[in-house]
């Protein structure tokens, strides 16, 4: 596994034509590295016929509310969200 | 702002209030839901086929169908690529 708990990444705002399970309102933003799930059959293959291999390494990011949506909420809510780690990018 | 889908809803702007009434299935919906089921279990039709072929429906067929509607597109969107039916053959039969 690249990633560790509490290590911040990006998540990858690159375009993806097809499926694929990285939420366009979090595509770009900052967040934290909450829980390292396990590795999970790759959804962008196996939309297509491909039997999902190789597995992908899931993780869970916490990330400010307020930083992915349009409204100022106010509030220090966070949203967690499950994102592979091909489309997770280091913070220096 | 990275461009989405018709799919791809999260943080969409509404003040539509959200629906939390208790809604019975349809006897289809829920043949539906045992058919996708079944095209699982079977190794015919994975959940990320499905997936795939909810996101290729026309974004204006997309808003009007409700949700099993979106399954029965893309069952038979995903069947008719593997050639399992044939164009229209749905069709033809509930014609019948």
């Amino acid at each position: 596994m690249t990633y560790s708990v509490g290590q911040p990444v990006r998540i990858s705002a690159r375009v993806h034509a097809g499926h694929h399970r990285t939420p366009a309102y979090v595509k770009g933003a900052r967040g934290t590295v909450e829980r390292v799930h396990d590795r999970f059959a790759d959804p962008e293959t196996r939309a297509y016929g491909g039997d999902g291999t190789p597995h992908r390494q899931l993780y869970l990011v916490g990330i400010d509310l307020r930083s992915v949506t349009p409204r100022d909420h106010g509030s220090r809510d966070r949203v967690f969200v499950d994102v592979f780690e091909h489309w997770l990018e280091p913070i220096e | 702002m990275v461009e989405r889908a018709v799919h791809d809803r999260g943080s969409w702007p509404t003040d539509a209030p959200i629906d939390r009434s208790e809604h019975e299935l349809a006897d289809w919906e829920i043949l539906m839901d045992a058919i996708v089921g079944a095209l699982g279990s079977e190794g015919v039709m994975n959940v990320d086929e499905l997936r795939r072929g909810i996101e290729s429906m026309p974004a204006a067929d997309y808003e009007s169908a409700s949700y099993y509607e979106r399954w029965l597109f893309s069952t038979e969107t995903i069947l008719t690529e593997k050639a399992i039916l044939t164009p229209g053959e749905l069709d033809q039969r509930v014609a019948r």
